[in-house]
């Protein structure tokens, strides 16, 4: 329902800090609604119906501030601490699977560094659009442009990094389930950024080696 | 000035604060009809990707050759829509237009401190929109980079057009229009209040007025030097915003040393107080409208007066909740989390003063009184969505998709056009002297509220379910197929939507010439304005004015009526 399904360790975190945040905001949400038709309703101009001469209340008014105040105050703690979690280059798992994306005008190029771990060497493995991850291991992944900013954005990982250049960017992401998911940029890069389509295909560990080989295979 | 000013004095280039808050007005609709037209091409788009609409074949032969759109010209469409729509749509009609005509008359002032000045802002805004767009009839087209702008997209020859640079131009003469206007509103209400109008007396609308005059002041000059060297990098092969190493079609271009996202950190350090230019008028409005129709004075005035104020300082302080995915150091992003959500304090504070406001008074459902409620229930969804986009992690989803789209909507036309039509149909009799049709009126705002309601909730649900923003064929996307009638019918209400607008036109035009004759205070209303002739003389105040009490002094007990104006002495606590 509503969100699209969720395919990396992190998208249930973000998931739940969004239930939480619909969950208060709807609240507020009918409150004040139910509050506006009820006055509306109940406060008509009738005959007979006169308005009070009030001009406010100390006590309702620091009620009505530093009540969501506190809720902000919690909201913003729970999202600190996902964020942490996904974004802090200091709590990122270790991992020694790495990946680089190279955004352009209008394809994501993907290279792996092949079995010696490095990249710039002649056992890279390159695709264009075609990003495999596994399935239950973290990956690093590199993300640089070529030319404008573009927008890594893969709705299904609750993952989104703008690609700019001259700024080479790292996140990371440990795939849940295995699917083929799309990569949508989501910075407008030009008039083919509507196109600007990758895939990324999650696989057990396996099946990720063996894409890897007959990849490298068919270069 | 002499007593009988030829036609063009008066109408055209005169220094009077009325003629030019109306100048602002009609020019600011005009543009708005223009942004609105660009927009409902793009909902054709969005409905019916791919399918010809035959006669714009003759109007855009380059940008929808046979009547099939092409993707440049999406991209030119949503970047001038945005861009007409924010500059020289929503901001002269709630800065322009009712700073200039409201700020005088409510203050108690025969003109503003600098009219000539106060005419040249107008006449430097009228120059600027039509340089900015000339770009749709020059070679390449008009802007096609959204109307942030980011380099280097919006930065290259390779990637855009002259249409861009004369976009950069045109915005640097509107920022000086709006600097002007801002020196002349702070000097106004510092100088020119009439005796006894102390700042605790002050209507909130020209509370909000001021505090959004001292953001335009001190942002807009941030706006305009980093449109400057935009403009530089753009002409003169200049690196502000260009790093080393870009390679556009195939060749590596010889910028070297830029930031490309130093431009953002520049832009909305101007855009995101520019929201609140774009909000606290309306805020102000409303809150003049409300307890005048509920007949009861506003609840908490100074809660209200003080969140405004608060609003427009914290907002100096987030503008970087625009880039939380953009790249910078994730601990920033952390720090402009935190100044956003506390901005979502006053803005609460505000919302529950109406409802206050509201709470037993004898509400009396005019024209202005629906807009006014409209605004409140609207811009609560605007306020309430943007706490998903606050927090950081709930931002990796939604930024850059339809989410933002439907959240913006709903805050700058849910938002500040809805308290543009209260403003408007509140003041009109004083503008003109003649009422709007209260019939027309109420089912252009029925017909603007459901239609609005069913192009924009939408968003929402596109946004979460993964839809980027700024996409000329979505149906691109295989997991975005199924967002196809969804996007049919939104369409479909956008272009019901856009034909209400011409109901209010319609009754606008026809109200100012066959209106039923409004007298000095139809409304029953309590501000120095309605002292005064409807539409009030030049130099508008016969004599000299003294406040002796609050803006809305409603229903006091023992008055002989249910209003006391504020030239005159109240019987209540409302000092």
């Amino acid at each position: 329902m509503l969100l699209p399904e969720s395919a990396s360790t992190y998208a249930p975190r973000v998931d739940q800090l969004f239930w939480i945040i619909l969950g208060i905001t709807g609240f507020f949400f009918f409150l004040v609604q139910a509050c506006l038709l009820l006055f509306i309703l109940k406060y008509r101009d009738r005959p007979g119906q006169k308005a009070s001469y009030v001009h406010g209340s100390t006590l309702v008014e620091i009620v009505w501030t530093v009540i969501p105040a506190l809720i902000l105050v919690g909201l913003t703690i729970a999202s600190q601490k996902v964020w942490a979690e996904i974004r802090y280059p200091s709590l990122a798992p270790a991992t020694s699977l790495q990946v680089e994306i190279l955004a352009e005008q209008f394809a994501w190029n993907v290279r792996y560094p092949g079995p010696d771990g490095q990249f710039e060497t002649p056992d890279d493995i390159s695709t264009i659009n075609q990003l495999h991850l596994p399935v239950g291991t973290p990956v690093k992944i590199h993300l640089r442009s070529k030319d404008v900013i573009h927008s890594f954005f893969v709705p299904e990982f609750r993952m989104k990094q703008d690609a700019v250049p001259g700024l080479p960017q790292q996140i990371w992401v440990e795939a849940s389930k295995a699917g083929q998911f799309e990569i949508r940029c989501a910075e407008l890069c030009g008039l083919g950024h509507y196109r600007m389509k990758g895939f990324v295909t999650t696989e057990p560990l396996a099946e990720f080696q063996a894409w890897l080989t007959e990849t490298k295979a068919n270069e | 000035m002499s007593d009988h000013p030829g036609f063009i004095k008066k109408y055209i280039f005169s220094t009077d604060h009325k003629v030019i808050g109306i100048q602002f007005l009609i020019s600011s609709l005009v543009f708005m009809v223009a942004g609105g037209l660009l927009a409902m091409l793009m909902r054709w788009q969005l409905g019916w990707p791919g399918q010809p609409l035959a006669f714009m074949e003759k109007i855009a032969p380059e940008g929808m050759p046979g009547g099939v759109m092409v993707p440049e010209y999406y991209n030119m469409l949503f970047t001038m829509h945005g861009s007409i729509m924010i500059f020289f749509g929503i901001i002269p009609l709630l800065v322009g237009a009712f700073g200039n005509y409201l700020i005088p008359l409510k203050i108690g002032a025969p003109d503003m401190a600098f009219p000539k000045l106060n005419a040249l802002s107008f006449w430097m805004f009228i120059p600027a929109a039509l340089i900015v767009l000339s770009g749709f009839f020059l070679e390449g087209g008009a802007a096609a980079s959204g109307w942030t702008a980011y380099p280097p997209l919006s930065a290259l020859k390779e990637t855009m057009g002259i249409g861009q640079t004369m976009w950069v131009a045109g915005v640097i003469v509107l920022g000086f229009s709006s600097i002007f206007g801002a020196v002349n509103y702070i000097a106004t209400i510092l100088n020119l209040r009439a005796p006894g109008m102390t700042f605790h007396r002050l209507p909130i609308s020209i509370w909000m007025l001021f505090t959004t005059a001292i953001l335009t002041l001190l942002a807009t000059p941030v706006l305009a030097a980093s449109m400057v060297l935009l403009l530089l990098d753009r002409t003169l092969g200049t690196s502000f915003f260009l790093p080393a190493g870009m390679i556009v079609n195939g060749e590596m271009l010889a910028h070297a040393g830029g930031q490309a996202i130093l431009w953002q950190h520049l832009f909305w350090f101007y855009s995101h107080p520019a929201v609140y230019i774009m909000i606290l008028p309306s805020m102000g409005f409303v809150s003049d409208v409300l307890p005048t129709f509920a007949r009861k004075p506003i609840f908490g005035y100074k809660a209200i007066a003080y969140a405004g104020v608060a609003i427009g300082g914290v907002g100096f302080m987030v503008w970087a909740h625009h880039m939380f995915q953009a790249g910078m150091n994730p601990a920033l992003g952390t720090t402009f989390m935190i100044s956003t959500m506390v901005v979502a304090v006053p803005t609460g504070v505000k919302i529950f003063s109406w409802l206050g406001t509201l709470w037993r008074g004898s509400i009396r459902l005019r024209t202005p009184m629906l807009h006014a409620l409209g605004f409140i229930s609207m811009f609560l969804i605007g306020g309430l969505t943007g706490i998903f986009v606050a927090s950081t992690p709930v931002d990796m989803l939604l930024h850059d998709t339809y989410f933002v789209v439907g959240h913006i909507h709903y805050v700058l036309f849910g938002g500040s056009l809805f308290g543009a039509f209260a403003g408007i149909t509140f003041w009109f009799p004083k503008m003109f002297g003649r009422m709007m049709g209260e019939r027309l009126g109420k089912i252009h705002f029925w017909l603007t509220f459901v239609l609005f309601n069913v192009v924009m909730f939408p968003m929402f649900v596109l946004g979460i379910g993964g839809m980027p923003r700024r996409i000329y064929d979505f149906t691109q996307y295989a997991g975005l197929v199924h967002f196809l009638q969804i996007n049919r019918v939104m369409s479909l209400a956008a272009f019901g939507l856009m034909a209400s607008q011409f109901l209010f036109a319609f009754n606008f035009f026809w109200s100012m010439f066959l209106g039923k004759k409004a007298g000095d205070n139809p409304w029953e209303a309590t501000t120095l304005e309605w002292t005064v002739p409807s539409p009030p003389p030049h130099g508008n105040f016969a004599g000299p004015v003294t406040v002796h009490c609050g803006p809305y002094e409603y229903s006091v007990p023992g008055a002989k009526k249910d209003w006391t104006m504020q030239t005159e002495k109240s019987l209540g606590k409302g000092h």
